[in-house]
């Protein structure tokens, strides 16, 4: 087990020190994930249904679309000098490589939106004080790095990376993004309480099925 | 790799995964690749005993990176059998790669970390022990102790190739797979590499090199092959062959003057 779990810690730290050194991804994906919610913020009438009615929908795009910011420069680093052959090249099984960067993902995300929710909060209004939050925000965020993770190493080698990852990716994390604006809803009271109960267990379903299929198909996806 | 003191930096495994080189440290039959319909390799054969080292010459586009990339699973060949060490390539590529070191174009470092923490990453990624030492002694092999601390996107090109070929050496591979190791090293690195490749105190260790340096194939190879649109036209024990030969079968067999 300490054998498997060393090659995946270790390009876990990597990539938490080359962010601390370059901070390309979190500051990318955290201006970003700002941006959406100021501009919402003064686009919208921030009246009280208004706010609880669209606040879950704003968030959830200011964490995802600012995902796939960091998620482009996830192999991005690892293709501009040819890294991905360097990791490719240690006697580890590719889903190592897969799980590494996956963690690195759900670190990197995880990190903006303990910045993001407490903002969001503060301009629309609402309090943070809600335990259910943090379950949601757990589930729908490793389906989204886990996902992620596998098209963007498969964007990568395209042409128009930043293009083409949006395109392939979206489409497969749509119903977890759906589910996680329907429980956020729920639990700051604009939705149903009944979605907590319908989105939660299909949004631990869906890790749970990605979970064991992306790193098969990262597998074929970074071999020739 | 030997230490001082007769220490060992053999990478450390499990019994079970003792490597058996076989007959033949690299055995290759009939392997093929095409790049859509571009083919690359077309029915390659060829042997290397352990412990011996065979350089490999051909102009651009002769297939010779790709052999490379194969060799080092990097790369899935169409047809044919590979088998490193008595394994088959397609089956056991982790193990195969606990055996190799790979030193290719790039240089496989991250130009924002330094060189130490490049080779501190490597070991973790092959589950080193005494990472250090490892890092310390490879180092000095390539003649860039002082560097150690330097971060790799300071450095020049030359100064990466030589760290690239220390990051091939920390596992102390019984495969050493270079594809132009040659390319943009000063004189003294060159001097270094030589010494390297041609240090028979490790007896088992068998290098595969491609260079387009007709006399460092000669001095630093057992035999020499040359490759040619996808084939091997070519292949000599480097006893058999001095410079004017080699010129004249490098021209015939690739029709171009060297």
């Amino acid at each position: 087990m300490k054998a498997y779990l060393t090659p995946i810690l270790a390009i876990l730290a990597k990539d938490l020190l080359l962010e601390r050194r370059t901070k390309d991804i979190l500051v990318s994906m955290l201006v970003f994930g700002l941006l959406v919610i100021v501009v919402f913020n003064f686009a919208i009438d921030p009246t009280p249904g208004m706010v609880a009615m669209v606040a879950p929908g704003i968030l959830w795009v200011a964490i995802t679309f600012g995902g796939v910011l960091g998620l482009n420069r996830s192999f991005g680093v690892e293709k501009e000098r040819g890294n991905l052959r360097g990791l490719m090249l240690a006697p580890v099984g590719r889903d190592a490589i897969y799980f590494g960067k996956f963690l690195a993902n759900f670190i990197f995300m995880l990190a903006v939106e303990a910045v993001i929710y407490p903002v969001f909060a503060v301009m629309f209004n609402f309090s943070l004080a809600i335990p259910g939050l943090i379950p949601v925000a757990l589930l729908a965020t490793a389906a989204i790095a886990a996902v992620g993770t596998v098209f963007s190493a498969m964007a990568v080698n395209t042409r128009s990376r930043e293009v083409m990852l949006p395109i392939l990716f979206l489409p497969v994390v749509v119903p977890v993004i759906i589910g996680a604006v329907s429980a956020t809803g729920a639990l700051i009271g604009s939705g149903d309480p009944e979605d907590l109960t319908r989105w939660i267990p299909f949004m631990a379903a869906f890790d749970a099925v990605f979970l064991v299929v992306c790193p098969v198909a990262f597998s074929f996806i970074i071999e020739e | 790799m030997c230490l001082a003191g007769g220490l060992t930096l053999r990478a450390r495994y499990t019994s079970d995964d003792t490597f058996d080189h076989g007959d033949y440290a690299v055995s290759i039959r009939g392997l093929a690749k095409s790049f859509g319909r571009t083919p690359a390799l077309r029915g390659i054969d060829l042997d290397v005993p352990a412990g011996r080292a065979l350089s490999l010459l051909g102009p651009n586009g002769s297939g010779k990176t790709t052999l490379i990339n194969i060799l080092a699973t990097l790369t899935k060949p169409d047809a044919g059998q590979v088998r490193v060490g008595g394994i088959a390539l397609d089956k056991e590529g982790s193990r195969i790669r606990r055996e190799i070191g790979v030193v290719t174009h790039d240089p496989l470092l991250y130009d924002d970390l330094t060189a130490r923490e490049n080779l501190r990453f490597t070991c973790r990624m092959f589950n080193l022990d005494r990472i250090d030492e490892r890092v310390e002694h490879v180092t000095d092999l390539v003649g860039m102790s002082n560097r150690l601390d330097q971060r790799c996107g300071a450095m020049s090109h030359g100064m990466k190739k030589r760290f690239s070929i220390a990051r091939s050496l920390l596992h102390d591979p019984s495969v050493l797979l270079m594809d132009e190791p040659d390319s943009g090293l000063d004189q003294e690195a060159l001097g270094l590499l030589d010494a390297l490749i041609s240090d028979r105190s490790n007896a088992r260790r068998t290098v595969i090199m491609t260079t387009h340096n007709l006399d460092r194939a000669i001095a630093l190879g057992d035999r020499v092959a040359i490759l040619s649109n996808g084939r091997v036209v070519y292949h000599e024990p480097a006893s058999d062959v001095d410079e004017k030969s080699a010129r004249e079968a490098y021209s015939r067999h690739t029709g171009g003057a060297r």
